[in-house]
C-alpha cells in the first residue's frame, strides 16, 4: 500500500502546512565563541504527511522542534530564518500569540513520558486542562471528551484511568496520556522529539503503530525527530538527515533506504544489524560530533568520512537539489546496481 | 564583629540550598522508586511505611502530639486557675518565699501564690499559638517571596534574593530582638510576627531553589508546549511540585519558633501580663529565685526542651524518610 509512488503522491498534492526556511539557532554564551546548533535548514511539512529529522545526539535536532515552537529561551539564543505555518511566521509572533497557538495549532511529544507529565495532579485533569485552556470548555464537560481521548489512544479502562495519577501508569501508557494530551485540541501539526526513545521495543512498536494511525486518520502533519532509522523506516514519509546543524541528505524514504548518497547517511544504516545478514560485523562510524570541522571552510563530517576528498576540507559543499532529492556532498557514495 | 555574623549567615544559606538540592533528587527516584517496588506506590505511600516502624518518628510524634493535646484542652486540665493566687497568704517575705508542694498543689505555688502546676500546663497554650502563628505567618511570606522569584527571573528574583541574602546574614535572634523591640506595645502579636519575620527568608530561599529545578523540569516543559498559561504552570505545574522540602522545614521550624518565643520572652519582650502565663515568662521570673528554688526555672525549662525536641525529631525523621538518599 504506502509504494514510494504513494507516498510521493501523498505529499505533494497539497500545499505545505509548515515550511522552515533557512532556520539557523545560535547559541550565545559569554566568553564563548557563538555557537550555531542549527545551521540554515529547511524543509516542509504536508498536511497527512510524516517528515523525519534524523541524525544523531547534538546535531540540532530537539533544538530545531524547540524553535519551531517557541520554546527555546530568549536570552542567550538567537534564532534566524522562518517557520511559516500557513503564512504566519512563528517565528515573529508575540510571546502571547505564540502561547495560543502551541497546543492548540502545534502540539509535541516528547521524549521521556516518565518525567513529562506533572506527578500531583491526575492525567485526566492534564488532558481537560489542555480543553479547558484553548477551547475554553469547562472542566465538567472536558472531562468525558478526556476519557474519549484516552479511549482512542489506547488507554484500557479511560472512565477510572483518567483519576489515576502518573506513578500508577506504566511508561507505555503514560506515552499514550501524552499523546492523547498532545492531541486533544487537535493540532494540524505535531511534533514528536524521539517519543519511543525511553519504552521498550514491543511498546516501541506499539506507539509508532498509534502514532502512524492517527496521523492517517486526522490528517494531522507530523514531524518525527529520531536517532532511530528503524522508526524512519516505518513512519515517515520524507527523510531529512542533519548532520552538525546542517542538512546533508533529503528524500523520500524508500530512496533514501535503498540508495543512501552521503557517506553519513550510507555508514547510518551500516551501523544497524540487519536480519538478513547474519554473522557480518557491523560498521560503525567511527569518531563523534567532537571531531567535527566548522562548517565555514570544510564539512563537517570529513573527519570522520569513510571516503572524503581533498576538497572535504577546503570548501563547504552546498546542498544540491535532483529528482526529488538532495544532497551536500563532494563525493558521494556510488548507486551500486 | 561583622565576621562572625556573615559566617553565621552563610552557614544558615548553606544548609537551606542543601534542603532545596534534596527536593530534585526526591523526585527522580521517585519514579524509580515506583520501579523497583509494587508499581502504584508512591514517594509519600513508602515514605509513611518506613515512618511507621521509626522510633524516632514515633517519639516525636507522641510528644508533639500529648503538647497539642495539652494546649488546646489545657484550662480544662489545669486544677487551678494561673491567675489567681491561691497560695497569697503562705508567701513570706522573709526567708523562703515560694510556698513548697502540698495537697491539690503538686509542684508548689510561684512568689504570689498561683498554683505553679497549673501555670506549667496554661503556659503551653501561649507556646502553641507564637509557634504555629509565627510560622504559619512566616511559611506565608516565604511562599510569596518564594513563588515570585522562582517564578520570574531577571531582576525580580535579583531584588527579591539580595533582600533576603540581607535578612539571612542577621542572626536570627537578633533580628527578632530589634523588631519586638520596635513595637510600641509588647504583646503575643509582637512576638509572632518578629519571630514570622525571621522565618520568612529560609523559606523564600528554600522555595526559590525548588522553583528553580522545577523550572527545568520535563514536565514544565511540556506544559509550556501546551500553550498553558504562566501563572497555571506557576501554580499548578511548579508550585505543588517544589512545596514538598518546604513543608518539611515547616516541621524543624516550628522548634525553633518556640525556642525564639520562650526567648524572647524570658527577655521581656513577650506579653507581659503575667496572668496569662508562657513558659519564656515564667523562666525569666524565676532567675530571682534561682538559687532557691531552682524547680520555678527547671520545669518551664524542662517544658520549652521537650516540646522543641518533639517537633525536631518529627521534622528530622520526616525529611529523612523523604529524602531518596537515605531509602533502604
Amino acid at each position: 500500500m504506502t509504494s514510494p509512488a504513494n507516498d510521493r503522491r501523498k505529499g505533494s498534492d497539497t500545499a505545505p502546512l509548515l515550511t522552515v526556511d533557512n532556520l539557523t539557532v545560535t547559541f550565545q554564551r559569554r566568553g564563548q565563541e557563538p555557537f550555531r546548533a542549527v545551521d540554515g535548514v529547511s524543509f516542509s511539512v504536508r498536511p497527512g504527511q510524516t517528515v523525519g529529522l534524523v541524525g544523531e545526539s547534538g546535531c540540532g535536532k530537539s533544538v530545531t522542534s524547540l524553535a519551531i515552537m517557541g520554546l527555546l529561551p530568549k536570552r542567550g539564543n538567537q534564532v534566524t530564518g522562518t517557520v511559516d505555518y500557513e503564512g504566519t511566521n512563528l517565528l515573529t509572533l508575540s510571546d502571547d500569540d505564540m502561547r495560543d497557538r502551541r497546543g492548540k495549532d502545534i502540539a509535541m511529544v516528547f521524549q521521556d513520558p516518565l518525567s513529562s507529565l506533572n506527578p500531583v495532579i491526575p492525567v485526566g485533569l492534564q488532558v481537560t486542562e489542555v480543553l479547558e485552556r484553548h477551547r475554553g470548555i469547562k472542566r465538567k464537560d472536558a472531562m468525558p471528551m478526556a476519557a474519549d481521548l484516552l479511549k482512542r489512544v489506547g488507554i484500557p479502562d479511560p472512565n477510572r484511568r483518567i483519576k489515576d495519577y502518573p506513578h500508577q501508569m506504566s511508561g507505555g501508557m503514560r506515552q499514550r496520556a501524552l499523546i492523547a494530551i498532545a492531541l486533544a485540541c487537535a493540532p494540524r501539526l505535531l511534533i514528536a522529539d524521539e517519543p519511543t526513545t525511553a519504552l521498550d521495543v514491543t511498546i516501541q512498536a506499539q506507539i509508532l503503530a498509534l502514532l502512524k494511525e492517527l496521523v492517517e486518520d486526522t490528517g494531522t502533519a507530523l514531524i518525527m525527530i529520531t536517532h532511530d532509522l528503524g522508526v524512519v523506516a516505518g513512519l515517515c514519509d520524507e527523510v531529512n538527515v542533519l548532520y552538525g546543524g546542517r542538512i546533508v541528505e533529503r528524500g523520500d524514504r524508500h530512496p533514501i533506504f535503498r540508495e543512501p548518497r552521503h557517506p553519513y547517511t550510507n555508514g547510518l544504516l551500516g551501523s544497524i544489524p540487519r536480519l538478513d545478514t547474519v554473522g557480518e560485523r557491523l560498521t560503525p562510524i567511527p569518531g563523534s560530533v567532537a571531531d567535527n570541522l566548522p562548517w565555514d571552510h570544510a564539512c563537517a563530517f570529513a573527519p570522520r568520512c569513510s571516503q572524503p576528498v581533498e576538497v572535504c576540507t577546503t570548501n563547504t559543499p552546498t546542498l544540491e537539489e535532483s529528482g526529488g532529492r538532495a544532497l551536500r556532498c563532494f563525493n558521494p557514495v556510488e548507486v551500486a546496481r | 564583629m561583622t565576621n562572625p555574623l556573615k559566617k553565621y549567615g552563610d552557614a544558615r544559606k548553606e544548609r537551606i540550598d542543601q534542603l532545596a538540592a534534596m527536593s530534585d533528587g526526591s523526585v527522580a527516584v521517585a519514579d524509580a522508586g515506583t520501579i523497583e517496588e509494587a508499581p502504584g506506590v508512591s514517594l509519600i505511600a513508602s515514605a509513611w511505611r518506613r515512618l511507621r516502624r521509626n522510633p524516632v518518628f514515633l517519639t516525636g510524634l507522641t510528644i508533639t502530639t500529648l503538647f497539642i493535646f495539652l494546649a488546646v484542652f489545657a484550662r480544662v486540665i489545669a486544677p487551678h486557675d494561673p491567675a489567681i493566687g491561691y497560695l497569697l497568704d503562705k508567701v513570706r517575705p522573709q526567708s523562703n518565699p515560694i510556698p513548697g508542694p502540698e495537697p491539690g498543689f503538686p509542684l508548689g505555688a510561684d512568689n504570689v501564690g498561683r498554683d505553679f502546676f497549673s501555670r506549667l500546663i496554661v503556659g503551653s497554650q501561649q507556646t502553641l499559638i507564637v509557634g504555629v502563628f509565627a510560622t504559619l505567618f512566616g511559611l506565608t511570606g516565604g511562599l510569596i517571596l518564594g513563588i515570585l522569584a522562582g517564578a520570574t527571573s531577571g531582576w525580580v528574583d535579583s531584588l527579591v534574593m539580595r533582600a533576603v541574602d540581607v535578612m539571612l546574614s542577621i542572626p536570627s535572634l537578633l533580628l527578632a530582638l530589634s523588631i519586638s523591640a520596635l513595637a510600641p506595645r509588647p504583646s503575643q502579636w509582637t512576638l509572632i510576627i518578629a519571630i514570622a519575620t525571621v522565618q520568612v527568608p529560609v523559606f523564600a530561599r528554600l522555595l526559590r531553589g525548588t522553583m528553580l529545578q522545577q523550572r527545568s523540569s520535563d514536565h514544565v516543559l511540556a506544559a509550556r508546549a501546551l500553550g498553558i498559561k504562566r501563572s497555571s504552570i506557576v501554580f499548578r505545574h511548579m508550585v505543588p511540585n517544589a512545596l514538598g522540602p518546604v513543608i518539611v522545614q515547616a516541621t524543624i521550624v516550628l522548634a525553633t519558633s518556640i525556642i525564639d518565643a520562650a526567648a524572647l520572652s524570658f527577655l521581656g519582650l513577650g506579653n507581659p501580663d503575667d496572668r496569662q502565663p508562657e513558659w519564656g515568662q515564667m523562666l525569666g521570673q524565676a532567675q530571682q529565685f534561682i538559687y532557691d528554688d531552682p524547680h520555678l526555672a527547671f520545669y518551664p525549662a524542662a517544658c520549652i526542651i521537650i516540646v522543641a525536641l518533639g517537633f525536631t525529631l518529627m521534622g528530622e525523621s520526616l525529611r529523612e524518610a523523604l529524602d531518596p538518599k537515605s531509602r533502604r
